[in-house]
């Protein structure tokens, strides 16, 4: 071989190795913002205590829509019941989304209701600063995400979340959390929990939309979020909810 | 230049050509064999995102349903249960969307069901329709009285108390155990079926009772006061509640 066509061939390899690369990038550029531009979004949701039942349909759904185990202890988002009795003593207890919750003994209770709990997709995640691999992070329209293939199943995540939110699905060996049910978002369909709450104690909308129903919410109620301390920023916002509640 | 070459001690050049292939393995494994999304996070989380997106949906969503039915959803339109998704009864159904006559949804018959939602909680918010399942026809489904797209109590209510147990049963511990709902309230007839919408009476003046509580008022037994000087500043329900045993 001389010099030229050494040159020939090492100018063929560049350029292909070149092009092959930007390909790959622009692709996937590409196949995201066909159908769907994420910075055009930025998703929240509303939950009003007011109004949950606890019939626990949403966690049903959640299940079914997520593939999430069926065993009553993985949870992407949960019902619990609050208990406050005259003396003060708080309990709480997770709904059970089989079967619907026992008559309870009204003795003593000053007051009791139901809090839908979920991941808060937090502006600040906690789990995102802690995650060793860069497996968990926050997409553009601010929904907190988990690449599986990338998860190691370390639950440093887990063990970070002050909300509770994660756990490690016994499947696939990975952590897997609430997603907002994005895989809907991007067809413009809801959250499934939101979809088949039978009484709109859940709400859900866009808040770079001012029409939005979350929009709507958030004016017209007061709002609290959990944990306001640690200065997560969660973007589930929560109206009539109780000081006992966190 | 080929002078140097020669001059170069034989294991120098081996090293040489172990230090340029160990390069060059490591270079095509670097550009070639790692896929890109592994060594750029943009690329990684784009790639992430994707494989999150092509995750197949179970729920259609309510929209769809009435492409196909037309009559169910007209008339769960006008009852209680039109915020009601048709797949928080009826289940995930984006299977039966794609292959509408193999695959079914599910028509939940029982009573159990209807139970998740309607069985007596205290921990449910006032208001909501609940029952007892126990003792409200026990083992009849639901579904043979209430029509489940447009729920209704099956005959229209005769007395108060068929919503209203809660202020029947205070009512009937207190001194006003024997007075009537319709001494101090007047319901118009189509509050019994729509009750949200024809809303009844609630006295709204100190003089309504002053009526049997004031001085010199002709109803005897009644506890009486000084209406004039007794906490003329405000309505006499703002202190009493008329349904609670003892009257205050």
């Amino acid at each position: 071989m001389d010099r030229r066509d050494f040159l020939k061939h090492l100018g063929w390899v560049i350029s292909s190795g070149g092009i092959l690369g930007g390909l790959s990038a622009d692709a996937w550029a590409k196949m995201l913002n066909k159908t769907y531009d994420t910075t055009k979004h930025y998703y929240g949701m509303g939950i009003d205590i007011d109004k949950c039942i606890g019939c626990g349909r949403c966690m049903q759904a959640c299940k079914t829509e997520n593939a999430v185990p069926a065993v009553p202890y993985y949870f992407r988002t949960w019902v619990e019941r609050y208990v406050i009795k005259t003396d003060r003593t708080v309990s709480v207890n997770t709904l059970n989304s089989d079967e619907p919750g026992d008559v309870l003994v009204e003795k003593d209770v000053l007051r009791s209701f139901f809090v839908p709990k979920l991941c808060n997709q937090c502006d600040h995640p906690p789990c995102v600063q802690v995650c060793p691999v860069g497996a968990t992070f926050k997409t553009d329209d601010g929904v907190i995400l988990v690449d599986s293939k990338r998860c190691i199943g370390c639950r440093y995540c887990i063990q970070a979340c002050p909300y509770g939110a994660r756990y490690l699905n016994p499947e696939t060996r990975v952590a897997d959390k609430c997603t907002f049910c994005y895989h809907r978002l991007v067809k413009g369909l809801l959250p499934v929990c939101v979809e088949v709450c039978p009484k709109q104690a859940r709400v859900f909308g866009d808040m770079k939309s001012i029409a939005s129903p979350l929009g709507r919410f958030t004016r017209m109620n007061k709002i609290h979020v959990l944990k306001p301390s640690l200065n997560t920023d969660p973007k589930v916002y929560y109206a009539n909810l109780d000081g006992e509640v966190n | 230049m080929k002078d140097f070459f020669k001059k170069l001690p034989e294991q120098a050049v081996r090293v040489a050509v172990v230090f340029l292939v160990f390069v060059a393995v490591v270079f095509v494994i670097r550009q070639f064999i790692i896929p890109p999304e592994m060594k750029e996070p943009a690329l990684q989380q784009a790639s992430s995102m994707e494989r999150e997106v092509a995750k197949e949906i179970q729920y259609a969503g309510a929209q769809i349903c009435e492409q196909c039915h037309e009559k169910e959803p007209q008339i769960k339109k006008i009852g209680y249960h039109r915020n009601l998704s048709c797949e928080s009864c009826h289940g995930a159904a984006q299977k039966h969307v794609e292959n509408p006559t193999e695959v079914k949804p599910t028509s939940p018959k029982k009573r159990d069901y209807c139970a998740y939602c309607h069985k007596y909680n205290s921990s449910r918010p006032t208001g909501f329709p609940q029952i007892n399942p126990d003792t409200h026809n026990p083992r009849k489904p639901c579904i043979t009285c209430h029509n489940p797209h447009n729920p209704k109590p099956p005959t229209t209510p005769r007395s108060c108390a068929a919503c209203h147990a809660q202020i029947e049963r205070a009512k009937a511990a207190s001194y006003h155990a024997l007075i009537a709902c319709s001494v101090c309230h007047t319901a118009p007839e189509k509050h019994k079926t729509s009750p949200r919408t024809v809303i009844p009476t609630k006295p709204d003046k100190r003089e309504f009772c002053g009526k049997c509580h004031d001085k010199g008022s002709p109803r005897k037994g009644a506890p009486t006061v000084d209406m004039a000087a007794h906490g003329e500043k405000y309505v006499c329900w703002q202190c009493h509640y008329p349904h609670t045993l003892g009257g205050i």
